[in-house]
């Protein structure tokens, strides 16, 4: 235990979190409703609209939130415990993201080196030639047990054009966040400013890239989310990727907004720290995916 | 410099509660946020409880008289769903809230507005899951650990917002897993070394550590159904190149460190009780912390012993089924320390000690029911049976269950400031224990003879004892109301608490006067 | 069979509160085998039935010992009797032993339980191999090398499962068709499933294995005495899964050849049925007995169905439209619902003969019939 107790803040009452609970319920509400209703075939407005609603009171509800907390922490309310307690969470918060990315690569993992083997007829499973006569075990697999179901796509993506440029991109943002947070650290304000936008736009030049590169697969490469195992593992984990690639370009931008506005001294900045921290662990998921998925 | 932050203190905090219906709305303090934790696990329990009272009512003879079995279905799958989720991990919640910042001497948890967050979404997440029941097509009937396909492609349509209602749950324990790891390690008062924080502080820092682990495995899972079902992908279709075992890999995953996540916290009350009513310090301190802490981490070797059946190659049974033996190991050591520290003590048996005397034993019971199970080719018999339903009800009932009812009695006087009533506390001790008994030991015999679990009706043979289980079911859920009296009559008065309410109680959280002030230790007190 | 279930309700209610009250002592005397284990009848049975019972005295020993001291303590160190607790509490010598003796113990029990496992899993040179199917909710046999298959239904009436009628010896046990085998054989099952998965379970061979869609999973056994053993469906599997039983009938070599012949024969009758030429009464009556057997759990037998999962066929749908489309369906499933491909399940004949009862059932008069032998057409 390091040696400071000076004292620790305890907010009073705050509506936000009542607030942000009946924003996520409509979100996830709306969300399932939606999906209800499309493959019921029935009519998807009205869910749309709890959808949104939801949506709109959550944003609401983080700028309320981390407003307050933003005010707190520069009025001097905070103690350096209260900047460890920060720490904390936000590490544990990205060790649990790596969990749940964690799952997808098994899942990855399983179906690539067991589940399709397998079906190919390997080890006790033998007899699967009684069910999947004609089915040749592969990686990636381009023709799934059942071609009618799942046609299988007719190519791969190269990894060494867009994945290797979107490597590049994401590496260099890494390297442009870390000058920016040296900078920082010094106090020098217009490099913060010039690297850390630099680095929202490699960001958003990724997920441009990403968008493309999908469009490419469905309509050239015939790969899916429906094309079997393969475009499943590709789309669930790229795409999860990418949502977390867009909210992390996010989060940085409103961190660069909010230090324009001198949120941030060259003491505190833990805000810009956490955004960081979130950039580079997307960035290290991309190169076990550029690796996993793309590569090998 | 202690006097100036005493003064700082004195004018922004050390003022009680606010008025009205906002107070729990708003409320960023730990007591608020435990006690409605704990209110609201008790409900969950009352419900999922009612479940299993129609499931026993079906079951008290052959043939199919209540219920429908698709019926059946959705009231073992929610009954399962709602005790793990509803009623015992919030009431483990609710207890980490009310006493770790009171144990390491903090003035609340870390970070008080997410504790508030993490608590609110539970009765929505629970809502949206019960509202299922009533959606056409009915709720979800595929068992609480819903196998794919029977989950996906074959579920009714209300799968969609069980999917959403479980992720609703995660964010839930992930965000106060956070808060409860941030406020051990950041929190405690000066001199609350590691190696001194008490038992259940510890056995919580672990157990958090597993949610984090997990819950995100839960949501990944759950995501995978959710696009299995809606858009296409083949993570569970074989005719994509899926599997459905895949399903099942993922989710025991998360679902065996999830059983610890039920039991590690009640291993910690039982540490903190044993030692109080034998007058006796906990016998084997340093060693209860490795033996939790190896439990924790042998938990993600074991998970496929729930899949003994499913054709795993040879390799595969044999590691699960040794990984799963060794667990034996730690926990024996523990039980071990807790019948030493009774050894040579000084014993008194209130209700507490009661509880969490019987805890030991029919833990102990049901671990061993677990061993057996471990053993693969054994499992191929026992395996869907309900000699499985009895063992994973004697380590949760008599386990976790009883564990939560000696803390609330152990711990009563320091949230209400009264006593409860000793004598109907021993009723309720020994209803529940008769009850419990009656219960479950006869499934381990239907188990046995061959009775398959999540069945609405069964052969003839199994008549005798599923009758005794659902009387003991009947008698045990009764016994229950006792123990909502016993509560609400504490809360009401009755004879003062001192401060340090037990003769031989340890701990910081003894040395504040009951009822516990709103605000505790807002300077840290020195511990040495 | 036990002693209670034979009483009426009130006598067996009270005598269960009675043995409720008393501790079950009566039932433990009642009811010999349905409190443990059952023996079974292979080799392989019994060595799990030894293995069970080694752990189960294992953990009592070990629960004797650790009650025991629990209990003294308790007995002996109250305070109420003066009890003044010493101060020790810890013992880094007892904890090593206490950690080292219940691993000691674990490794005696994981060298039996590593042997048995090892010969469960070897499926090697067997004399007859058996593919089972799992279906929401039956079994199918096929029989490999001598090439002939069929399904096996529960058999239980409906009155028995409501309480109308008295229930029989084998409740809920029965099926119409059992798998039939001879004694003695070294037999191999491959299980697999159509829909959902299920699990294939005969306590007295000590084999279960789970029935996976899209894959196969290998067990085997090797019956030493005749008899009928009878097991549950131990997956859940939707909403009968309580009611899909197993029965194995294992006979002597000779009965077993006669009996792989009587099938083989009736296997081809059906085929030559095909050809034959059918009236609207004829397909109607066999396609009501083809419908029960197969449709009227989801469906119901008054066709109403349990929307919205299991529409009703009564006058909309498919059911009363084009024949075709009703046809197919009923050939190929519906992919994505639980409305199963009976093209590979039932033959040419019943399948026209069902669709022609649904056409012409309960007010659905149509008139129209399908022929069977357009049907091969329509797969
Ligand atoms: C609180 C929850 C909890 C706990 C603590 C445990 C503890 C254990 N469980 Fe249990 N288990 C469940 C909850 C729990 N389980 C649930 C919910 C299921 C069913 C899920 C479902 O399918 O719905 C299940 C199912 C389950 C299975 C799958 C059965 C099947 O489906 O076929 C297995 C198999 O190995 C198993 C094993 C064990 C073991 C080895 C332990 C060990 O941790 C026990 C260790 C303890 C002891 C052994 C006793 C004390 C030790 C000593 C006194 C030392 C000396 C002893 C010896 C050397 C023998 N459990
Ligand atoms: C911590 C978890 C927990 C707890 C506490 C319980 C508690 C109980 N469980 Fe549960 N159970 C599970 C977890 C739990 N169970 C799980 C995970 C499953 C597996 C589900 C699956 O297969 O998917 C399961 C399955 C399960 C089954 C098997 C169902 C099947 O396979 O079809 C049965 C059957 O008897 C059962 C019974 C009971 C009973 C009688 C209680 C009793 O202890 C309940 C007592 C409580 C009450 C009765 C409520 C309080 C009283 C009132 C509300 C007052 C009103 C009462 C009266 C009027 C009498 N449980
Ligand atoms: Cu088939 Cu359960
Ligand atoms: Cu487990």
């Amino acid at each position: 235990m390091s040696a400071n107790y000076e004292s620790y803040y305890v907010p009073e009452q705050s509506k936000w979190p009542i607030i942000a609970t009946v924003g996520l319920f409509l979100l996830m509400y709306g969300l399932g409703s939606v999906l209800v209703d499309q493959t019921g075939g029935a009519d998807t407005q009205t869910s749309w609209i709890v959808f949104s609603v939801g949506a709109a009171i959550m944003v609401f509800m983080f700028f309320g939130w981390f407003g307050a907390v933003a005010k707190e922490s520069m009025s001097g309310m905070y103690s350096s415990q209260m900047d460890r307690s920060f720490r904390w969470g936000m590490a544990w918060f990205i060790f649990s993201e790596v969990m749940f990315f964690s799952a997808f690569f098994g899942a990855l993992f399983y179906a690539r080196f067991l589940a399709v083997p397998w079906l190919g007829g390997a080890g006790d499973g033998a007899m699967n030639t009684l069910l999947w006569p004609e089915f040749q075990a592969a990686w990636p697999l381009m023709t799934n047990p059942n071609p009618e179901l799942f046609p299988g796509p007719t190519k791969t993506v190269d990894p060494w054009h867009i994945p290797l440029l979107n490597t590049v991109l994401l590496l260099a943002s890494s390297v442009t966040l870390t000058i920016a947070h040296h900078a920082i650290k010094k106090d020098k304000r217009a490099q913060v400013i010039i690297w850390t936008a630099l680095t929202v736009l490699l960001g958003a030049v990724f997920i441009g890239y990403q968008v493309y590169e999908y469009y490419l697969a469905y309509t050239e490469l015939n790969l899916t989310m429906d094309s079997g195992i393969y475009g499943t593992t590709f789309y669930l984990l790229t795409g999860f990727h990418g949502v977390h690639v867009t909210l992390g370009a996010i989060i940085l931008l409103v961190i660069l907004i909010r230090y324009m506005f001198g949120h941030f001294s060259a003491k505190s900045h833990f805000g810009f720290e956490a955004a960081s921290w979130y950039w580079h662990f997307v960035d290290v998921v991309w190169l076990a995916l550029f690796v996993f998925v793309y590569v090998i | 410099m202690s006097a100036v932050i005493d003064s700082h203190h004195h004018d922004d905090h050390h003022h009680g509660p606010a008025k009205g219906f906002t107070r729990w709305l708003y409320t960023t303090n730990h007591k608020d946020i435990g006690s409605m934790y704990l209110w609201f696990s008790f409900t969950m329990f009352l419900l999922g409880g009612c479940m299993a009272l129609v499931i026993r009512a079906e079951l008290f003879e052959p043939g199919l008289q209540i219920v429908a079995p698709n019926f059946f279905n959705q009231m073992t799958t929610m009954h399962g769903l709602i005790m793990v989720f509803g009623a015992v991990m919030p009431a483990f919640v609710g207890l980490a809230n009310w006493l770790i910042p009171m144990m390491v001497g903090a003035p609340d948890m870390a970070l008080p507005r997410m504790n508030n967050w993490s608590f609110w979404i539970l009765p929505f997440a629970f809502s949206l899951m019960v509202s299922t029941l009533f959606m056409e097509g009915g709720g979800p009937n595929f068992g609480w650990t819903f196998y794919a396909p029977l989950s996906t492609t074959y579920a009714p349509p209300s799968v969609t917002f069980f999917i959403f209602a479980v992720h609703m749950m995660g964010i839930s324990s992930i965000m106060g897993a956070i808060n409860v790891i941030a406020t051990i390690l950041n929190m405690r008062a000066p001199g609350m070394t590691m190696m001194k924080m008490p038992m259940f502080v510890w056995s919580w820092l672990i157990t958090a550590f597993l949610l984090i682990a997990v819950m995100p495995v839960l949501a990944g899972v759950v995501t995978m159904m959710l696009t299995d079902i809606h858009f296409g992908t083949s993570f569970f279709k074989p005719e994509g190149g899926g599997d459905p075992v895949l399903f099942q890999h993922v989710f025991w995953f998360f679902g065996h460190p999830e059983v610890y996540i039920m039991i590690l916290p009640a291993f910690g009350i039982v540490s903190q009780i044993i030692p109080t009513f034998s007058r006796k310090p906990l016998f084997g301190y340093a060693s209860m912390v490795y033996a939790t802490a190896s439990i924790a981490v042998l938990s993600f070797l074991v998970w496929a012993h729930h899949m003994f059946t499913v054709g795993m190659p040879l390799a595969g049974e044999l590691f699960f089924m040794y990984a799963t033996m060794l667990i034996a190991v730690p926990t024996g050591v523990k039980v071990f320390n807790w019948v030493s520290t009774m050894f040579k003590g000084s014993l008194t048996f209130e209700t507490p000690m009661l509880f969490s005397v019987a805890f030991v034993i029919l833990f102990t019971i049901g671990g061993f029911s677990g061993l057996m199970l471990a053993m693969a080719p054994a499992d191929f018999q026992y395996h869907d049976t309900y000699f499985v339903v009895a063992h994973f009800h004697y380590v949760l009932v008599p386990g976790a269950i009883f564990s939560i009812f000696a803390a609330a009695y152990y711990w009563l006087p320091k949230w209400t400031g009264y006593m409860y009533d000793e004598t109907l506390g021993k009723l309720h001790f020994w209803l529940s224990f008769i009850g419990v008994n009656l219960t479950f030991f006869p499934m381990h015999f239907v188990g046995l003879a061959g009775m398959p679990r999540r069945i609405p009706d069964y052969a003839l043979q199994f008549a005798d004892f599923n009758m005794v289980a659902s009387i003991g079911a009947f008698l045990f859920g009764t016994t229950q109301l006792l123990f909502l009296f016993i509560v609400l009559k504490c809360v009401k008065g009755g004879k003062r608490a001192t401060a340090s309410v037990w003769e031989g109680a340890e701990g910081l959280e003894w040395t504040i006067p009951s009822p516990a002030p709103y605000h505790t230790f807002a300077t840290p007190p020195k511990v040495n | 069979m036990t002693v209670l279930s034979h009483l009426r309700r009130p006598r067996r209610l009270s005598l269960a509160i009675a043995a409720a009250v008393l501790g079950m002592v009566p039932l433990v005397a009642s009811a010999e085998w349905t409190l443990n284990m059952r023996e079974g009848v292979t080799e392989i049975s019994h060595k799990v039935f030894d293995l069970h019972m080694l752990i189960l005295w294992v953990c009592i020993a070990i629960g004797v010992v650790v009650f025991g001291v629990m209990f003294w303590s308790m007995f002996a160190y109250r305070k109420s009797r003066g009890a003044k607790a010493s101060k020790f509490h810890e013992s880094t010598t007892v904890e090593i032993i206490w950690t080292a003796i219940p691993f000691v113990i674990l490794i005696g029990m994981a060298i039996p339980a590593t042997g048995t496992l090892i010969e469960m899993y070897d499926t090697n040179d067997s004399e007859i191999d058996i593919k089972i199917t799992g279906y929401q909710w039956k079994w199918r046999y096929d029989y490999l090398k001598e090439d002939f298959g069929y399904f096996s239904v529960m058999e239980t009436h409906q009155d028995e499962l409501y309480n109308r009628a008295e229930k029989g010896e084998h409740y809920l046990l029965d099926v119409d068709e059992p798998v039939v085998v001879p004694v003695g054989k070294k037999i191999r099952f491959l299980v697999t499933a159509a829909d959902v998965i299920h699990s294939w379970w005969v306590p007295d061979i000590a084999v279960k294995r789970d029935a996976i869609p899209g894959y196969i999973n290998e067990s085997w056994t090797r019956i030493d005495t005749p008899g009928t053993y009878r097991g549950q469906c131990t997956e859940l599997c939707g909403k009968d899964h309580g009611f899909m039983p197993v029965v194995v009938k294992a006979v002597e070599q000779a009965e077993y050849d006669e009996w792989v012949l009587a099938k083989q024969e009736k296997a081809k009758e059906e085929f030559e049925l095909q050809s034959k030429e059918w009236t609207l009464a004829e397909l109607t009556e066999r396609g009501e007995a083809v419908y029960a057997k197969n449709c009227a759990g989801c469906h119901q037998a008054n066709g109403q169905g349990l929307p919205p999962t299991f529409p009703s066929l009564v006058g909309q749908g498919l059911a009363v439209g084009a024949i075709e489309a009703h046809a197919e369906i009923v050939i190929k499933g519906s992919p994505g619902t639980s409305m199963p491909a009976f093209g590979g399940q039932l033959s040419d004949v019943d399948i026209a003969a069902v669709v022609t009862y649904e056409r012409n059932a309960w007010g659905n008069d149509l008139g129209d019939m399908l022929e069977p032998k357009d049907v091969s057409g329509l797969k």
